[in-house]
């Protein structure tokens, strides 16, 4: 009666040794794509490991780096993270689209379900909770701190704590793909399929562990941003003289506060339904799946303003910066990001008008979340009146900018359109809704993150990036997006639903290789910008930016030397006026010369990778329900915790003289570039 | 008005979809072309709405195109003006201009959403036709299953695997459950869809106007063998459709849809060919959505009230257990639960306290058509009654 073979779903063997673990559960002994993977990522291993022995760059990695507590370093491992997770998702990306273009008449394609299912699970979560949060949560790091005159963020330890969590959660993650298997649930693992009784094996187990450690990073660098931003800002920088990228990142993470717990709790939920026999979701017992999907929207629609809100802040700076302009209705922006941030918590409704609300619930959620588009639209015309009477200079970071404004417009113009209820009846979960929302976090959080890194690298680095193949990458990106997800919107008014890995309609055929075209133009772009990326560090001579201040910037962070040094500013700068920086300059005012103290600085500490690392062992021994080394790793984490608040040494202070020399330096660099600059005038 | 307003967008469609078609000829935009007055009607406020956007959406994108370009740092002709930031009257125009967009958007959605509900009965065939007053729709009740769909007839009193034929031209009413996992039901040609899900009744109302062969999926992924969860839709006239109801009666091969076959029939599998059953146990879609239609285990309903009226001993509670068996390895056999073993926590079920596990129904709480159909205002449209999703609990009747 079966065409085609059931899938084995029986629940793994447990030992009290290894726990759930048996040989079969090592997916490269019987999946040659797996396989192959494995190999290449062992010999890359080997290879980065030894390159790093060879280099002798461990201890230079440790202490200058893994311990840092210093913001910028930290943003920098972040973007790190993001950057190496982005490929893995986008591996995953290829492989959907080689299979889709693939499995017509009959075909079975490459990928088996067991498989497919995987990958399109694991990609959603590593580019939201692995690519794009890193990206967003690397930026704030990087940039809030300098932009409001700081010197570090409030606690500087739990930032290197965070960044280990999230971390921590994407090597269980990356684990899950030679280790057992990854959830075959969808992102979201609706129960009941994540239930015990659908998903008996380890994959929804690395799902909850993977999200719940790097849950708890997030969550805490939220909270340190907001004490950072509400209570370290320069003098005179009062609410409304805040750059606008830092109140993104203030709203962002008041939603982070306020939204990742309801994450925490859901999966706990869950967990407890998996590993001790509860019924909150369950079919039977008086469970109600429904719950799951209510209350993990409660914290999934936010999430994506928690994405995009300080990418919009990114192109608030950038279009003010290259269009020599300030920022056109200031006010207005703020209360525009303010009021998304409040009406984001009003609409996650919308992502399930048809599982049966009546038609005043539906309404109501279609129409708050319409109300967000007011707003966000007031933001482009802001942007858009930034640009009239500028003179806009079209650097890389000013060109994605514009391509985001225009393909941002109709991710949202869509997106308006799914939150019509009865459109979204014909048109939810289909490749339409796909297309929408990848138009939009493309279009706006990776073409933001791209223009973000062109524009601030120069002051991580000293360096700016090489504009040749910044072009390249730029060129093949765009418009690849559009091939890639134009036949998909089509698509979706076909009536083709996703997560499909067979189809047996021919006539889509052509629509899946335009859509596969589309991503290897993407997956060019993307080896542009490591070219990029490579190039610039190759002929970083070339490209050095001695000024500090290369766009002619107009924020604080441009104030300070490129890279800045550890203390990021030798006396906390006062602030007049918004875009500090730009009204300095325009006063002349000069940098202090004499007069320094020593500066008062926290100590790096090993503390956070020691116990990111043992949650993960925690994390990794509940998957596997290897309960000895969960009892061994949670006392470990307690005593290095309870260890860690008996480290006295926490801080030192730079002496003045210190100080004074690397101001001198400064000093110097900043007199031979006039000269120079002299000399060519 | 809005009717108004919709024919008009027909127009456009028809002006439209050919335009935007011409490189793709020969493809099939059914979301925005299909058979079902209900789809249609969701499929022109798709282009409504689309439209009201594009009067902002495309000046907006011309402005960002011409200022990039009117602007940019060569033209040193362009105006520069380093300390323009601030112009009330732009200011407002910038928050007004989208504010009446959503104010015309959220008045077609407010109305829209309200007589496209699938749970209220339809009250037109199409644009021409009202419904007559005595027409009495044809009830279809859906189980999706792993990983397959279970459509039965109760007034024709038979069942079909993987295949839904309905007459064209008459009114249809779904009631929809799930035996495991979430699913979509999904018709582009008929009507928007509504989930399927265990434990719980969906309803859907639709309508065909064209008879012809369409495609149903389910639009929310469910498994493994989720890609091949799609039936065969056809519309027929009422004589094809009667002739096909004999023919299924008449063919005795798959027997009857008991209890028994049911629990057969609910064992995973994956691309199960086209099958019917000649006749069905009677209150099975009941049983399906209260989780009893296992013989010998308690439904939700009973157990609620159980519940309510203040639960068992807990003792007689632990004893009463034994191990489900339908799931998704169509474990077969009652088992004695364990304790420790993984079965204790995956595949519990309560017994039944007596022989006699009947389902309760949901009373038939069908949202009633609006009177009138001309008016923008919401005011002319009854507010919707009744449970929406229809938990099985104290609070419902036994089936009559």
């Amino acid at each position: 009666m079966t065409a085609v073979p059931l899938p084995t779903t029986a629940p793994p063997q447990w030992s009290p040794l290894l726990g759930r673990f048996s040989l079969e559960q090592l997916p490269f002994l019987h999946e040659p794509i797996v396989a192959a993977t494995f190999v290449g990522v062992i010999l890359g291993g080997i290879a980065l490991v030894g390159a790093l022995t060879y280099f002798r760059l461990w201890g230079y990695l440790w202490k200058e780096w893994f311990t840092s507590v210093d913001h910028k370093k930290i943003g920098i491992m972040y973007m790190v993270l993001g950057l190496v997770m982005f490929m893995r998702g986008f591996a995953d990306a290829i492989m959907m689209r080689l299979q889709q273009a693939i499995a017509f008449n009959g075909s079975e394609g490459y990928l088996n379900p067991h498989h497919y299912d995987q990958v399109f699970t694991a990609h959603g979560v590593i580019m939201i909770f692995f690519a794009a949060m890193p990206f967003v949560t690397g930026l704030m790091n990087y940039v809030v701190p300098l932009q409001i005159g700081a010197r570090d963020v409030s606690f500087p330890f739990l930032n290197n704590f965070s960044f280990w969590m999230t971390t921590g959660g994407a090597v269980l993650v990356m684990a899950s793909l030679f280790l057992g298997e990854f959830g075959q649930t969808g992102w979201l693992a609706f129960p009941p399929l994540s239930g015990l009784a659908y998903s008996p094996g380890v994959g929804v187990d690395y799902y909850i562990w993977s999200l719940q450690v790097a849950g708890v990073g997030t969550t805490l660098s939220g909270i340190n941003l907001i004490a950072t931003i509400i209570k370290m800002r320069a003098p005179g920088m009062t609410l409304m003289r805040m750059p606008v990228f830092t109140w993104t990142a203030l709203c962002t993470n008041v939603l982070i506060v306020a939204s990742f717990p309801v994450l925490t709790a859901v999966l706990v939920l869950l967990s407890l339904d998996r590993y001790v026999g509860t019924n909150f979701f369950t079919n039977d017992f008086g469970g109600s799946p429904m719950m799951y999907v209510n209350m993990i929207w409660i914290w999934g629609h936010p999430e994506v303003y928690i994405l995009i809100l300080p990418i919009f802040g990114v192109f608030s700076e950038v279009t003010s910066t290259f269009s020599g302009k300030r920022l056109f209705g200031y006010t207005s922006m703020v209360y525009a990001t303010v009021v998304i941030t409040i009406l984001s918590y009003l609409v996650w409704l919308h992502h399930f008008f048809t599982m049966g609300s009546g038609a005043s619930v539906n309404s109501f959620f279609g129409i708050t979340t319409m109300i967000i588009s007011i707003p966000t639209g007031a933001k482009l015309f802001n942007w858009l009146f930034t640009m009239y009477r500028g003179r806009i200079r079209f650097d890389l970071p000013m060109m994605w900018t514009v391509a985001f404004m225009l393909t941002f417009t109709i991710g949202g113009m869509t997106g308006v359109l799914l939150a019509v209820p009865p459109a979204d009846f014909v048109l939810h979960n289909s490749l339409f809704l796909i297309a929408h929302f990848h138009n939009v976090i493309i279009g706006g959080v990776v073409f933001g993150t791209f223009a973000a890194i062109n524009y601030w690298w120069p002051k991580a680095f000293g360096f700016k990036l090489n504009q040749f193949w910044g072009k390249v990458s730029f060129w093949c990106w765009v418009p690849g997006f559009w091939i890639a997800f134009t036949p998909l919107y089509i698509m979706g008014l076909m009536g083709v639903t996703r997560r499909t890995r067979v189809f047996d309609d021919p006539s889509l055929q052509p629509y899946f290789i335009v859509a596969l075209l589309g991503a290897l133009l993407i997956a060019a772009g993307i080896g542009a910008m490591i070219v990029q990326y490579g190039v610039s560090i190759w002929k970083r001579e070339a490209l050095t930016d001695e000024s500090g201040d290369p766009w002619n910037g107009r924020t604080l962070e441009w104030a300070t030397s490129s890279p800045p040094p550890a203390y990021n500013f030798a006396f906390t700068p006062i602030v007049h006026d918004l875009d500090a920086w730009e009204d300095m300059k325009r006063a002349g005012v000069g940098r202090p010369l004499e007069g320094f103290r020593p500066i008062h600085m926290p100590s790096n500490t090993g503390a956070g990778v020691v116990l990111a690392g043992i949650s993960t062992l925690l994390g990794f021994a509940l998957i596997w329900h290897i309960w000895w080394l969960v009892g061994i790793s949670f006392v470990a984490l307690l005593v290095s915790a309870i260890t860690h608040t008996f480290n006295y040494k926490r801080d030192y202070h730079i002496p003045a003289e210190d100080v004074a020399a690397v101001e001198a330096q400064r000093t110097a660099q900043l007199e031979r570039l006039a000269q120079t600059q002299g000399a060519t005038a | 008005m809005r009717a108004k307003l919709l024919n008009r967008a027909r127009l456009l469609r028809c002006a439209i979809v050919p335009l935007l078609a011409l490189p793709l000829a020969g493809c099939d935009w059914v979301v925005l072309n299909p058979a079902g007055d209900v789809a249609r009607q969701q499929g022109n406020l798709v282009i409504v709405a689309t439209l009201l956007m594009l009067l902002i959406v495309v000046p907006v994108m011309a402005t960002v195109v011409l200022f990039a370009w009117r602007y940019r740092a060569t033209n040193t002709e362009a105006k520069y003006d380093p300390d323009w930031n601030h112009s009330t009257q732009l200011e407002l125009m910038i928050w007004a201009a989208p504010l009446m967009i959503i104010i015309a958007l959220g008045a077609v959605t407010w109305v829209g959403t309200h007589l496209l509900d699938p749970y209220r009965n339809i009250s037109r065939i199409d644009a021409q036709t009202p419904i007559a007053a005595n027409a009495k729709p044809l009830d279809v009740e859906v189980v999706s299953m792993d990983w397959k769909w279970l459509f039965i007839y109760p007034e024709q009193n038979i069942a079909t695997v993987n295949e839904l034929v309905v007459p064209a031209g008459r009114p249809l009413r779904f009631r929809m459950t799930s035996s495991t996992v979430m699913n979509t039901f999904y018709v582009p040609a008929l009507a928007g869809m509504i989930y399927t899900m265990p434990g719980m009744e969906t309803k859907l109302h639709a309508v065909f106007n064209q008879e012809g062969a369409f495609k149903g999926i389910s639009a929310h992924y469910s498994g493994a063998g989720f890609s091949h969860m799609h039936f065969a839709t056809r519309a027929v006239s009422d004589q094809q459709f009667a002739q096909w109801v004999d023919s299924v009666k008449a063919n005795k091969n798959d027997g009857e849809l008991t209890r028994a076959a049911y629990l057969q029939l609910d064992k995973p599998s994956i691309a199960e060919p086209v099958h019917h059953y000649a006749g069905v146990t009677p209150d099975l879609f009941n049983a399906v959505v209260d989780l009893c239609v296992q013989p010998g285990k308690i439904c939700m309903s009973q157990m609620a009230m159980l519940d309510a009226k203040g639960g068992v001993p807990k003792e007689a509670a632990r004893l009463n257990v034994a191990a489900l068996t339908y799931d998704k390895d169509g474990r077969a056999t009652e088992a004695p639960v364990l304790p420790g073993s993984v079965v204790a926590q995956t595949d519990r079920f309560v017994k039944a306290y007596c022989s006699d596990n009947r389902p309760m129904a949901a009373p038939n709480a069908d949202t009633q058509a609006p009177k009138t159909l001309d008016r923008l205002r919401g005011a002319g449209i009854n507010q919707a009654t009744g449970p929406r999703v229809s938990l099985a609990g104290p609070l419902l009747q036994p089936a009559s």
